[in-house]
């Protein structure tokens, strides 16, 4: 009975082994659970929020939160300068947010890969070439490098974007190349060859699926880590531009009713600092569940 | 060795500042590093503030708080009969600075006069360009050129001016910044040395203040000129602290940092006003933020739909949403505080109904158009984006779609000036002399129009009241003139008159005798610290 | 050894060609036009413009532009400041010791507390302290640092008073710059007082730019220590008997703080760019806060130098943290 099995459930154990160490991570389920909860806000929210986030109520303007004396019922947690729900503005921030790691994970993994694995199979002067790329991108300290791209491209939300995503993209290829490499003269890939699988083939389907396990922890990494600097570039107004309910966004234009105000610059940055949590808390734990050499200790 | 002795003399410097620890010193939190010490070429409010009021001074002031042209370094003044010519006698002994880097052998005199206005004007003169690509701003955009025919030494304290027609704002022009009076002996001496650059940065003045140490974005410092004409200054050391953020400087001023700072967020003034150590002085402020509809383009180019418009919307939301109060709703182009403001005319009337009847009756439906949000925070519009928004939830009311553009902004400057731009565009001005000539001429003349008149407007009874206005030298006749001007903008409404917006100088209550200047400039001439 | 330090170095010369290009065409495709920028509310005349277009060299051919730039580069001028007038590499060197103190501070901070948070951890593994301490540290790792300096300034300087809101010093302490570094200099003058004000004005933005590195390196520090603590040899020499200090001392510490040493090595870019934002909300006056005003201000000189200047010290590190690495572990070499 359990020989007959095997190669059937195989990828199932695969999954169910990976849930189990997953599992174990206490962090990592919270940060999934509360991942969840974001993405289920942002999906849903024009339903959820109580008003839309442009929505001016010119008689409420910076009301606080609910818990304070002078609190206006109807908002829960306060308004802003133009008398904007800030609760409604921070759901819909979670859209934007998730949205900017989602684009910058999936353009930086992307070019990345494809980069990597030209790199790494190729080897030669397209390997130089590329990597000699990698490296110039990688001397500037990033958010500087991300800054004059969106300063060259216009600010604005989608330019801050592809400004993240080429910053963060050589890591990918990085990372890929490093693979590629180390697979390249494996058996199984010799034997690949041999049977005549052609180039294309050869990488997209026997390299790859190898060099998983680092490419989805370096994705969340980069997931958490686009989603703070869109919104430090946000901060320094290169960003996402208002009245667009982006949290960094929001902070900057509220900054200057931080001892007046504080709610109006607590609240995004703290929807900040528990989305990126929640995102590095999966990180961890997808990396303990993906990283056999952790796994042994 | 060398280590050595920048020790010993830097020892010597701390001993100094031990000793002056009983000495008065006044901070100022100034708001922004100035790109060097010649007032001549530079542009800033802040430029201006750390040489032209502090290390320089000019042949005629503006007298404090007000902007009436008053003797400085000359002490009278004729003008010929037709206008043309200006005699200026200047004041004997009047000492210029000495300096670790400069000793003075004489007092200040006609020289020093022609050589302040020549090496702007005459482009063959050696000091014309002596920084990289430099210009001479003002003396340009004040025309200067001009109007200028020629400077002359008649003896060592007396200059005749000549122009080349009358312009009653020329001697407000000659109490600006720009004219402020450099020192030929001083600028002989560098020029010997070889490096001009060093004039920009080792200044040498007349003025109340001496210069004294210049950190990069850090602090400016400056000690009382003791030879000073007019005496020694009540305070020992004037101190630019250099703080760019806003909020900043009011977490400075409330913690002690600093004892008198410019520009407060209005988000901070609630908290400042509340301290019990502050006081915060205030003033109408010498500007505007309008919206420049093109005139040119339909259906902007109907009166009528300008005026509908315009009272679709809800100044008064934007007033307290953007300004914070700090600004009051302006119904004329130049700033209540102005000689000739038109107090009769009537303020705009938010009325969306009327508004959207009116635009209507002009057959204008489902109008969409582009609306210009200014992309940076000026003194007459500290949020353009906000003022935007506001106006796009207003106009959306009266059937009117308007999507808000902007663009980095000399860019939104360059775009905003073509005859052809599309759609209602937010700027301001900001006077520079206090005369009425500075707002009407340069905003809205026919001349103007591709480079600061955003409107494209011309028309032809306002042109010949404010061309009629400038050669007269009748304060009366120029008012009477200039009210016709006002009388002809509010019926035709070529711009939204936003606001003016208010300025707050929050300062310590030891600071004593600070005196507001309505022109914008920090001058700390005369002010003392209690002890 | 000589070789791979000669290898590695000749590998730069095409990076930082690159980065030349880099830097150079950046700021050629920024919008807006530095000379409209120079000017003020009252513009330039067509005619003036063109004369200071021809001034600038803007009017020649984008290549020749290039290799000028590159020619005087190399000279070691890096141009004038459109703003100020003043040469960039002045300006520079004005501003990059206040950046450097700041940044070795903060790193400091982060290495001080950093490291033995990660070895007690490692060695308390699963204990509460472990679990708060990386608790903490991932929140720090996921912290908005904009948003943390902010919140730190309203509590510390704002409702408690007790640190200054912004600057390097008190004013009333006028010290010629010697070395440029503040806590040096006062040094130097032995004025102790002194010493502490630019002490107390340090600490906040220090923290505030620490921060995410002393996350990065307790994690790290933990890591790496658990995974020597798990190797055959320290296992021996536990089985041995030596006491559990002696191993931690001995045996693990020397061999886990290997990566540790690259990883801290590895901070300095991040710094550099953190520096950006921290001395943004601290006003100070540094070259983080130098870069961000100039392109908002379209100093295109500052902006292109600046970033030139940065990549080569960024990269610098890098090579002598690797040529480290390479010195402690010789296997490196051979690849």
């Amino acid at each position: 009975m359990a020989t007959t099995n095997t190669p059937a459930s195989a990828p199932a154990s695969g999954l169910r082994e990976f849930w189990y160490y997953f599992s174990v991570n206490r962090g990592a389920v919270i940060g999934l659970t509360v991942f969840a909860i974001l993405v289920f806000v942002a999906i849903f929210a024009p339903l959820i929020a109580p008003f839309a986030p442009d929505e001016q109520f010119r008689d409420a303007l910076l009301k606080p939160p609910i818990w304070d004396a002078n609190a206006d019922p109807r908002f829960i947690l306060g308004t802003d300068p133009v008398g904007r729900d800030m609760l409604s503005r921070l759901i819909h921030g979670a859209r934007y947010s998730l949205f900017i790691g989602f684009f910058v994970v999936v353009g930086a993994l992307v070019v990345g890969v494809i980069l990597g694995v030209l790199a790494g199979y190729f080897r030669g002067w397209v390997d130089v070439l590329i990597m000699r790329i990698m490296d110039i991108i990688l001397a500037f300290p990033p958010l500087l490098l991300a800054l004059v791209l969106v300063a060259i491209l216009g600010p604005g939300l989608f330019n801050a974007m592809i400004a993240i995503a080429l910053v963060l993209q050589p890591h990918f290829a990085r990372l890929v190349r490093a693979a590629v490499m180390a697979e390249k003269s494996r058996e199984y890939v010799t034997a690949a060859k041999l049977s005549g699988a052609g180039h294309l083939r050869l990488m997209m389907v026997t390299i790859l699926p190898n060099c998983l396990g680092p490419l989805i922890v370096q994705a969340t990494l980069s997931f958490s880590n686009a989603i703070l600097e869109a919104a430090a570039l946000g901060f320094l107004g290169m960003g996402a531009q208002p009245p667009t309910p982006e949290w960094g966004t929001m902070l900057a234009s509220a900054r200057e009713f931080i001892l007046k105000a504080p709610w109006v610059v607590t609240f995004p940055g703290l929807a900040i600092l528990i989305t990126v949590l929640a995102i590095n808390l999966i990180g961890d734990g997808l990396r303990d569940a993906l990283d056999p050499k952790l796994k042994r200790s | 060795m060398k280590l050595m002795k920048t020790l010993m003399v830097a020892t010597a410097m701390v001993a100094v500042a031990a000793g002056a620890a009983q000495a008065k010193q006044l901070v100022y939190c100034s708001e922004a590093s100035p790109a060097h010490f010649d007032p001549g070429p530079v542009t800033g409010g802040n430029d201006f503030d750390a040489s032209a009021h502090t290390i320089f001074e000019r042949l005629v002031e503006f007298a404090p708080g007000s902007t009436e042209v008053i003797p400085a370094l000359a002490e009278s003044w004729d003008v010929s009969a037709d206008g043309k010519e200006y005699t200026f006698h200047l004041r004997p002994g009047v000492k210029w600075h000495t300096q670790p880097y400069f000793t003075p052998t004489r007092d200040l005199n006609a020289d020093d006069v022609i050589f302040s206005f020549e090496r702007q004007w005459k482009e063959d003169n050696p000091w014309h360009a002596y920084l990289e690509g430099m210009t001479w701003d003002y003396f340009q955009g004040m025309d200067m050129p001009k109007y200028l025919s020629s400077i002359e030494k008649v003896d060592d304290l007396t200059v005749k001016i000549t122009l080349t027609e009358p312009n009653a704002p020329m001697l407000a022009n000659l109490a600006m910044q720009f004219a402020s009076i450099v020192s030929k002996e001083y600028a002989d001496q560098v020029a010997a040395a070889g490096d001009l650059a060093v004039f920009s940065t080792q200044p040498v003045g007349t003025g109340p203040f001496q210069f004294v140490d210049y950190q990069l974005d850090t602090v400016i410092r400056y000690s009382a000129f003791p030879d000073y004409w007019e005496g020694k200054q009540p305070i020992d050391d004037l101190i630019f602290a250099i703080t760019t953020d806003a909020s900043v400087r009011a977490q400075r001023l409330l913690a002690g940092e600093c004892d008198i700072m410019p520009y407060p967020a209005p988000a901070d003034l609630e908290a400042l006003k509340a301290d019990e150590n502050l006081t915060v002085q205030e003033q109408e402020g010498l500007n505007i933020g309008y919206i420049s509809y093109n005139t040119t383009e339909a259906p902007f180019d109907n009166p009528e739909v300008r005026k509908a418009l315009t009272m679709a919307i809800d100044k008064s939301a934007i007033i307290e949403a953007v300004y914070q109060g700090a600004g009051q709703d302006a119904k004329n182009l130049i700033p209540p505080t102005m000689w000739s403001y038109d107090d009769a005319i009537a303020a705009d009337v938010y009325d969306p109904e009327a508004a959207k009847a009116a635009l209507e009756a002009a057959g204008v439906t489902g109008l969409t158009t582009d609306l210009w949000a200014i992309p940076v925070s000026r003194p007459y519009n500290p949020n353009g984006q906000r003022v935007a928004e506001l106006i796009q939830a207003d106009w959306a009311k009266v059937g009117v779609t308007a999507n808000i553009v902007t663009y980095e902004w000399t860019e939104y400057r360059e775009r905003g000036k073509q005859p052809d731009r599309k759609g209602p565009f937010m700027i301001g001005w900001t006077g520079d002399n206090g005369d009425p000539d500075n707002f009407f001429a340069t905003l809205f003349s026919c001349s103007a129009i591709g480079v600061s008149n955003y409107s494209s407007w011309c028309n032809d009874d306002f042109e010949a009241a404010i061309s009629a206005a400038k050669t007269s030298s009748d304060p009366a006749e120029r008012t009477a003139l200039y009210t016709k001007a006002q009388e002809i903008f509010k019926a035709e409404e070529p711009a939204i008159t936003l606001a003016h917006s208010r300025v707050f100088m929050p300062m310590k209550k030891t600071v004593l005798n600070y005196v507001m200047s309505p022109l914008g400039s920090h001058s700390f001439k005369g002010v003392d610290v209690q002890e | 050894m000589l070789n791979y330090v000669l290898r590695r170095i000749a590998l730069l010369v095409p990076t930082i060609i690159g980065i030349s290009i880099c830097a150079f065409a950046f700021v050629r495709v920024l919008p807006g036009d530095p000379i409209l920028a120079m000017a003020g509310q009252h513009g330039v005349t067509p005619e003036r413009y063109e004369i200071l277009r021809e001034q600038f060299g803007y009017n020649l051919p984008i290549w020749q532009q290039y290799f000028n730039y590159l020619w005087s580069v190399m000279q070691g001028d890096f141009g004038i400041s459109l703003a100020t007038k003043r040469p960039v590499i002045n300006e520079f060197m004005a501003l990059f010791p206040a950046t450097m103190e700041l940044a070795f501070v903060a790193l400091l901070f982060a290495v001080v507390i950093g490291i033995p948070a990660g070895i007690f951890a490692a060695i308390k593994r699963g204990s509460w302290f472990d679990q708060i301490t990386m608790g903490v540290a991932l929140t720090g790792y996921s912290m908005p640092i904009f948003w943390w300096g902010l919140l730190l300034i309203i509590f510390f300087s704002g409702y408690l008073g007790w640190t200054p809101v912004s600057g390097r010093i008190a004013l009333t302490f006028f010290l010629k710059p010697i070395t440029g570094f503040m806590l040096i200099d006062t040094l130097l003058y032995g004025n102790w007082a002194a010493f502490v004000s630019a002490l107390r004005h340090l600490i906040l933005p220090a923290i505030v730019l620490g921060t995410i590195p002393l996350a990065v390196i307790a994690r790290q520090t933990r890591s790496a220590m658990l995974e020597v603590l798990g190797e055959d040899y320290v296992r021996t020499a536990r089985a041995k008997g030596m006491s559990p200090n002696r191993v931690v001392n001995v045996h693990a510490l020397r061999n886990a703080l290997i990566p540790v040493v690259t990883t801290i090595g590895l901070q300095v870019g991040l710094l550099l760019g953190g520096a950006i934002l921290t001395e943004t909300i601290f006003t100070w006056p540094g070259i983080g806060k130098w870069m961000i005003d100039s392109i908002s201000k379209r100093d295109y000189v500052v902006v292109q130098s600046g970033l030139l200047i940065i990549a080569l010290i960024v990269m610098s590190v890098n090579l002598i943290v690797d040529l480290l690495y390479a010195l402690i572990n010789p296997r490196i070499r051979v690849q």
